[in-house]
């Protein structure tokens, strides 16, 4: 248990820089002490007590050096500012003109990212819920297939699953002609899917693309709660004459929405932060907030804007999910 | 009156079938795409629009030797970054389904964060953090960046295949003499293994298909799917399809030899249990 204390201690100190660096190693010290006191001053019992944090050390450790450490660093970098374009260590200097620059020059990017993941969220409400309602209450002993059937896209490449759209939604491809052998054009370019005769390179290819790559996000967990829901009670609702549609929405969906509620945020945050649908499926004018993060990190070298914008995009997502924890707990999103 | 109602009742079932239907259709259409692409003859450099069917691109999957080398870059990466993180999640979900403790709750939200953070903010942070320290990205990176997002997947997956599990197995062995650390081997660990598998199994297919932590972690090391992102922009090759293809059925392989196994072990048990009654 020393080692716990004394070890992340001295790592944390050695990783993290500048004034994060007295924090985590105060939090860090305070852990370690509670631990030794109870190790040295408890019996047996409170020896035994202390078996749980044990197995829980090396995992912890590696998350906290690899994943909450950067969060800090991510912190201080988006309040730090640059000399000169090739200075790779931007000093702190509570530089909060990131963050303007990040809300002002980039709001186009995050207000798209969000609207672009909330059209995909509820697209795959509407394509998932009755794909997985039939799953759960149809599929009989095929369930278990069925379900393999929906992972199935996981197992190809992401980018390549998307690219895949390329060949589906090009202007010379199968969807395109066929719109245009049945005249339909116009409704499309109305709706404002087809942008000039195009279907790709427009919002509603990224949107689509989002839909689709995180469409089994949605359907797992609906799924698992619909699965859950006992058929009596269905069928003492309709004993009671309702009839089968109020019987779904009085019953049925009620119970799932936890499943619905937690494929939700599910979806919406890969789709969020994404940056894979906007480069192959979009244009200039569909860029997300991931791309404009990805250009300002690793193109233009602007580690404090870049920064900034992550750390937004974070805030704004972690107010989402502490909201839904708070009432939904976590059970279900694992 | 009875008979309009049943007739409106079928057909809603009918459309809850034909949606579901379509939906099984649009999940499988890229799939498709993708396998049908892989028999294309392209003109020019961009395997996007069908022009003849060819074996060429099977026959020869390996010619691209730069996607080729990043598939193994992206393999061994994946395989020793799952064998770390298949360990330490593994004995997060033994601490946390075992043992009850204060900080569980706790332990169980910040398991939590990292699956639920954008992968942007995973990757540029770790990034950050890596060139604040100066330290040179590469392999070791990419790995380090690889278990931080499996560990969590890992536990919270383990955690759910042995919750239920029946911890007094274990004290009945030691009650027979055996030693904790005996028991545990013969007794816990075989009978969670199934569980373990299927966790490093997916951690595995993750890592192998990282594309946004692994884009700000990597260097100028590249995986698989930087080839593909990097390529994209020059070249689209129908040989990315033919590995897409190999990697898709030999997982396919796995899901279902994986889920018959699990099925004869059920099916084993069910037919000890009717022996003995």
């Amino acid at each position: 248990m020393m080692g716990l204390g004394l070890g992340a201690v001295a790592l944390a100190a050695q990783w993290v820089k500048g004034p994060s660096a007295l924090l985590v190693a105060v939090a860090m010290l305070a852990m370690a002490i509670g631990l030794i006191y109870t190790a040295f001053a408890g019996g047996l019992e409170a020896r035994k007590s202390l078996a749980p944090y044990g197995l829980l050390k090396p995992g912890i450790i590696w998350l906290c050096l690899f994943f909450l450490a950067p969060l800090w660093s991510m912190v201080v970098m988006s309040l730090s500012s640059k000399t000169g374009r090739f200075d790779f260590f931007p000093d702190f200097t509570w530089n909060f003109e990131n963050y303007r620059i990040a809300l002002t020059k980039f709001r186009p990017q995050f207000i798209r990212s969000f609207s672009y993941a909330g059209i995909a969220t509820l697209l795959t409400v509407v394509i998932g819920y009755p794909l997985a309602y039939f799953i759960a209450f149809r599929g009989g002993k095929y369930r278990n297939i069925l379900l393999g059937l929906v992972v199935v896209p996981f197992f190809t490449s992401y980018l390549i699953r998307t690219l895949a759209w390329n060949n589906i939604l090009a202007d010379e491809g199968p969807v395109v002609s066929l719109i245009n052998t049945l005249q339909l054009s116009g409704i499309f370019e109305w709706l404002n899917i087809m942008q000039n005769g195009k279907l790709m390179n427009t919002p509603a290819a990224v949107i689509g693309g989002l839909t689709y790559n995180f469409l089994p996000f949605m359907v797992l967990p609906i799924y698992v709660s619909l699965e859950k829901i006992d058929v009596r009670l269905v069928d003492a609702a309709m004993d009671l004459y309702s009839s089968a549609s109020q019987a779904f929405r009085k019953v049925v969906l009620p119970l799932s929405l936890p499943g619905l509620f937690a494929g939700g945020l599910l979806v919406f945050i890969p789709a969020a932060g994404d940056f894979v649908n906007a480069q192959f499926l979009g244009n200039p004018q569909t860029t997300m907030i991931g791309n404009s993060i990805q250009d300002q990190f690793l193109r233009q070298l602007n580690y404090p804007v870049a920064s900034a914008m992550s750390f937004v995009l974070m805030i704004i997502i972690t107010i989402i999910v502490l909201i839904y924890t708070k009432f939904m707990g976590t059970e279900d999103l694992a | 009156m009875s008979t309009a109602f049943s007739k409106r009742q079928k057909a809603g079932q009918r459309v809850v079938n034909i949606a579901a239907g379509a939906a099984l259709l649009y999940i499988f259409v890229p799939i498709f795409v993708i396998v049908l692409f892989s028999f294309n003859e392209p003109k020019g450099k961009y395997n996007i629009k069908w022009q003849n069917f060819t074996l060429d691109n099977w026959a020869h999957p390996f010619v691209e030797k730069e996607l080729t080398s990043a598939l193994w870059v992206s393999l061994r990466i994946a395989l020793i970054a799952t064998v770390i993180s298949t360990i330490l999640g593994t004995l997060i979900a033994l601490s946390l389904s075992r043992y009850k403790f204060k900080a569980s709750g706790a332990v169980n939200l910040f398991l939590i964060l990292p699956l639920t953070a954008p992968e942007i903010v995973l990757g540029s942070s770790l990034a950050t953090l890596f060139l604040n320290r100066s330290v040179g990205f590469g392999y070791l990176t990419i790995i380090i960046a690889h278990v931080m997002f499996q560990i969590s997947f890992v536990a919270v997956t383990v955690r759910a295949r042995i919750r239920g599990f029946d911890w007094t197995l274990e004290q009945a062995a030691q009650d027979l003499g055996a030693t904790p650390s005996r028991a545990f081997w013969k007794v816990t660990f075989p009978l969670i293994l199934p569980g373990i598998m299927a966790a490093a199994l997916l951690s595995f297919a993750l890592s192998v298909d990282d594309f946004i932590i692994t884009f700000f972690n990597a260097g100028s090391l590249v995986t698989f799917p930087l080839q593909i992102f990097g390529a994209s922009r020059v070249k689209i090759s129908p040989q990315i399809n033919v590995l897409a293809s190999m990697l898709l059925f030999v997982s396919i392989g796995l899901m279902a030899g994986a889920m018959a196994l699990s099925r004869r072990r059920e099916h084993r048990h069910t037919s000890v249990v009717r022996k003995k009654s």
